[in-house]
């Protein structure tokens, strides 16, 4: 256990308690078709206009398993550094519910498709491995709608039969940033091998989190709850604190945890029973006798192996062999699969250095500020690229630079057209310059005798009003130069 | 034609090839028989005048080249056909019309033949004398009162009484044979995979397979290889070689070694049921095959490891019938009443009795000691097969422990009932085909049948051997038609 100040601890008292969480992800994955039938999965379409025979659980209706499917949970296995399993089988997880047409979800129980990996987390006291316990395909299930009509529920059979990979961390988090950066690497990996979208608005990743709480150098794990359903990490952020503080006080008061499911209410910040271990569903899981167990040959899995992408971790080490980028700045870059390909396409033909401060100062600032994704930038890589080559060849100064920019937020214009537009080239002739700097000490007498008498700091005023006389055009590197011997 | 009825499934195919008979003769005179046969009760839903219609364009456009060239045929109502009513012999299903087929039925009209109508059965293929339907027990045209048995008692009823020339069943745990050896009648129960599962109303799915009920052997082998093709639809059909059953169908059995196992010698089997098998072995001995003794340890254990299996299955498949999607829904306070009530009044008291065991055997803390424990033990009984088969082609033995009893005389003692299954179930349990025919009478009179099973795929070597031994027993059903006035 890592003794480093960025613990996170709940004191009361005497007493330091440490949090410990584990998550089950359900990651929707990214295929035209449901896990078992052939209806499309697109979001938002009208409601029971993707459900087929198979999805309505009519009578006589069988599953035939999604090859894609598998292939995608195999995937992300292998991006999860996991170990696959050659045999897998589905199961039954029996259960009423109006939204439910079999009575019953098909997933995996016993024996899943993928069993033990790893994520590696970067935090800012270093990194951190948190286990995978392993990786499930399940069915979706539908969608009841319970405030559109006083007495009756609707249900919307479109999700019934979508394809999900639940991905269970062992015990391993610590705190709300950790499972704030397990989320997002978990996010990040499957966006780069296109398994998940990981669009959370959309449902595509949401959470079950398992809180439980223990003394401060305990080797036992104390009594969890788990939250059901948690679909933002703001909220799972919120959740663990509420949950952690509340199993704190009730051991510091003397009394025990109910294991037990609870739900987060977002509106009033807090969790909430919602059935106790006795009041359990018993989901009575059998081996599902309309499906064959899941054999997977070597040269499957191979074959997928080829197929997978260079995965963040990797991405960052070249990224900090080959570029010379801080951890900091690699990691920025790799976090996301755009904005990677993004730095990348504007490295090809500028300088490394400027462009990685370019595109996590000035790009990130002015997309946040837009709300935009770096998939919606109005600046294309190539763009940006150009800009970089201008500050880089002297053409402009970086504070033209960012006049520049702002003009390229406005619509992806060539940087150059701008700057030719707009007469912003740089003044580097040091005559012109020259011209510049007598007129502004010729104006500033007084500032001039001040300096000469000892007061330096004047040296900046000067450097200020030639830049400003320039219209921020002057060279500033040789002002600062030819102002040294006129001064 | 006045005694087209009569006529085997064979004959009324080459009567129609060779043009001497039209479909719309043929039509006319089964559905007349069907609508003279009321009494029987084998129907669930008539569908005469679409039938009629159909036969009527057979014949205007005749495709003689098809394997049931205009064909009627009535089917278990278990099968799902599109915009005819399809009810599993269920008032949960009473009003539930299929937009779809199942694979077995699109096979057959893809052969030419036509629906005219479906068939009684238990509900939901849970009973061995048909008196568990929603819609009333059926009569074995036998004799009066005497049930058809089941499942698939409307189909050996329909097709003992001649109401369609053939027709198909489903058997989870006997429901083609043991109704076959009620009525005098041949019933094949294909391996499991063989006949494609996706359209069929599911009672337990590791053991369901739909099968032809028929007149005779060679009238079976040809339904057989109509309806067996792999289904894409049905993750557990199997991709195998799929013989031209009745035209590779012989009686040369010489030299076919017929296994014998001691253990289906069980105890209070009455003695025309030993006789009968005894006679069997005489007959497939004359027929040229050799008789051995064999031994299937496990057999004892092969009825309450059904009896686990099944209803753990069904407890699952019909969980589906909760009232929000189809077929009947009774109104409730809430969600959670509208499924109690639903259920209740919809499922009768052996499908809730079936239900209740599958989830008492599958519930935490009991699965291990009920369902895995029946799993391993169903695994033990297929490996007796595995063993055997190594020395036989085939095994003989009784179809059921006894001949057809009267209506209402086990219901109520479910247990006695569920004895009905004993030599059929081993069968289900290991995936083989099981053939029933017709190989004498009990004392009263009434039919009873001889069982050959095979290897699994090996169809064609069981009909073979029951084609033989057919000839040799020379059986006649002794029907009245009483039920006619």
């Amino acid at each position: 256990m890592s003794k480093n100040k960025s613990e996170y601890l709940i004191n009361r008292h005497d007493n330091q308690y440490e949090v410990v969480i584990g998550l089950e992800v359900h990651a929707q994955v990214t295929s035209e078709s449901k896990l078992f039938s052939t209806s499309a999965t697109k979001f938002g379409a009208e409601p029971n206009t993707q459900v087929s025979l198979v999805d309505a659980a009519f009578p006589g209706m069988l599953p035939v398993i999604n090859e894609y499917c598998v292939k995608q949970a195999i995937k992300t296995g292998i991006g999860l550094k996991a170990k696959i399993n050659k045999r897998s089988v589905f199961d039954r997880k029996n259960y009423f519910y109006a939204d439910l047409p079999q009575g019953y979800q098909i997933s995996q129980f016993k024996d899943p498709i993928v069993g033990e990996g790893k994520v590696i987390l970067d935090m800012p006291d270093g990194q951190k491995e948190v286990g995978i316990e392993r990786l499930h395909l399940e069915q979706d299930a539908g969608k009841s709608i319970h405030d559109l009509d006083p007495k009756n529920t609707f249900v919307d059979l479109n999700r019934s039969g979508v394809a999900l990979m639940e991905i269970v961390s062992k015990p391993d988090l610590r705190s709300p940033d950790e499972v704030n950066a397990y989320i997002k690497k978990l996010r990040s990996i499957m966006r780069y091998l296109g398994t998940c979208d990981g669009n959370m608005q959309e449902g595509s990743l949401r959470a079950d989190v398992n809180v439980s709480v223990r003394k401060k150098g305990s080797k036992d794990f104390g009594t969890r709850c788990e939250i059901k359903n948690v679909n933002s990490i703001k909220f799972m952020q919120m959740a663990i604190e509420y949950e952690a503080n509340r199993q704190v006080d009730l051991i510091e008061d003397g009394q025990t945890i109910d294991q037990e499911t609870r739900l987060f209410d977002t509106k009033k910040n807090e969790t909430r029973s919602m059935r106790s271990k006795e009041d359990a569903h018993d989901y009575r899981y059998f081996p599902d006798p309309d499906l064959l167990p899941l054999e997977i040959s070597d040269d499957f899995i191979e074959n997928l192996k080829s197929e997978i992408p260079e995965l963040p971790d990797e991405k960052k080490k070249r990224f900090i062999d080959k570029f010379k980028l801080s951890p900091y700045e690699a990691n920025i870059l790799v976090s996301d699969i755009e904005t990677s390909n993004y730095f990348e396409n504007v490295i090809k033909k500028s300088d490394v250095k400027l462009a990685t401060n370019w595109i996590i100062g000035e790009l990130f600032a002015a997309l946040n500020e837009k709300n935009l994704e770096i998939s919606e930038s109005p600046i294309s890589a190539g763009n940006l690229s150009k800009l970089i080559n201008l500050i880089k060849d002297g053409t402009i100064s970086g504070k033209i630079a960012k006049t520049v920019f702002e003009q390229m937020m406005e619509g992806d214009k060539d940087p150059k057209k701008i700057v030719e537009e707009k007469g912003l080239k740089q003044e580097s002739d040091p005559k012109a310059l020259e011209a510049l700097i007598d007129k502004v000490i010729d104006d500033n007498r007084d500032k001039a005798t001040e300096y000469k008498s000892g007061k330096v700091k004047l040296f900046g005023f000067f450097v200020g009003q030639v830049m400003k006389v320039s219209g921020g055009k002057a060279n500033p590197q040789l002002v600062n130069e030819i102002l040294k011997k006129k001064l | 034609m006045s005694d087209i009825t009569k006529q085997s499934l064979s004959e009324l195919v080459e009567n129609i090839k060779s043009k001497k008979l039209s479909s719309s003769e043929v039509t006319k005179a089964f559905v007349q028989r069907s609508d003279k046969s009321k009494e029987l009760n084998t129907y669930i839903t008539e569908d005469y005048a679409n039938a009629l219609n159909k036969a009527k364009k057979f014949d205007e456009k005749p495709n003689l080249d098809l394997k049931l060239p205009g064909i009627p045929m009535a089917i278990k109502d278990l099968f799902c056909t599109r915009d005819l009513r399809t009810t599993a012999g269920s008032k949960i299903l009473n009003n539930f019309i299929p937009t779809y087929e199942s694979t077995v039925t699109q096979n057959i009209w893809n052969e030419g033949a036509i629906l005219m109508g479906k068939l009684n059965c238990d509900e939901f293929a849970m009973g061995s004398s048909n008196e568990t339907s929603f819609f009333g027990n059926v009569q074995n045209p036998i004799d009066k009162n005497l049930v058809p048995g089941g499942s698939s008692g409307g189909s050996s009823s329909a097709v003992a009484a001649k109401l369609t020339p053939i027709t198909i069943g489903t058997d989870t745990g006997g429901s083609i044979r043991q109704p076959a050896s009620f009525t005098g009648t041949v019933g094949l129960k294909p391996t499991y995979g063989s006949c494609s599962r996706y359209g069929i109303v599911a009672f337990a799915s590791s053991l369901d397979q739909a099968g032809p009920m028929a007149q005779n052997v060679k009238d079976c082998a040809l339904l057989q290889e109509v309806i067996s093709t792999y289904d894409e639809k049905d993750s557990t059909s199997i991709d195998f070689k799929r013989n031209e059953y009745s035209k590779e169908l012989t009686k040369d059995i010489k030299g076919k070694k017929i296994g014998i196992p001691k253990e289906y010698r069980v105890d209070g089997m009455p003695k025309e049921i030993e006789d009968l098998w005894k006679k069997g072995i005489e007959y497939a001995k004359d027929c040229g095959a050799e008789i051995i003794d064999i031994s299937l340890p496990h057999t004892n254990y092969a009825l309450p490891t059904y009896y686990i299996v099944a209803p753990a299955e069904a407890s699952s498949n019909l969980a589906r019938y909760d009232g929000v999607k189809y077929g009947f829904r009774a109104e409730g306070e809430n969600l959670i009443d509208m499924y109690e009530k639903t259920r209740s009044e919809g499922f009768g008291a052996e499908v809730q009795r079936r239900i209740m065991i599958g989830t008492y055997v599958l519930s935490s803390g009991y699965y291990d000691a009920y369902y895995l424990k029946a799993q391993k033990v169903r695994k033990l009984i297929k490996n007796d097969f595995d063993e055997v088969y190594k020395k036989v082609d085939a095994i003989l033995t009784p179809s059921t422990p006894s001949s057809a009893f009267k209506i209402g005389e086990k219901t109520n003692d479910p247990v006695s009932m569920y004895l009905n299954d004993i030599f059929t179930v081993p069968v289900n349990l290991a995936g083989l085909p099981g053939i029933s025919i017709p190989a004498g009478h009990d004392a009263k009179g009434y039919p009873l049948g001889l069982q050959i099973i095979g290897k699994a795929f090996d169809e064609q070597n069981i009909l073979n051997i029951a084609y033989a031994m057919e000839e040799k027993i020379n059986f006649k059903n002794n029907i009245t038609d009483w039920w006619i006035k």
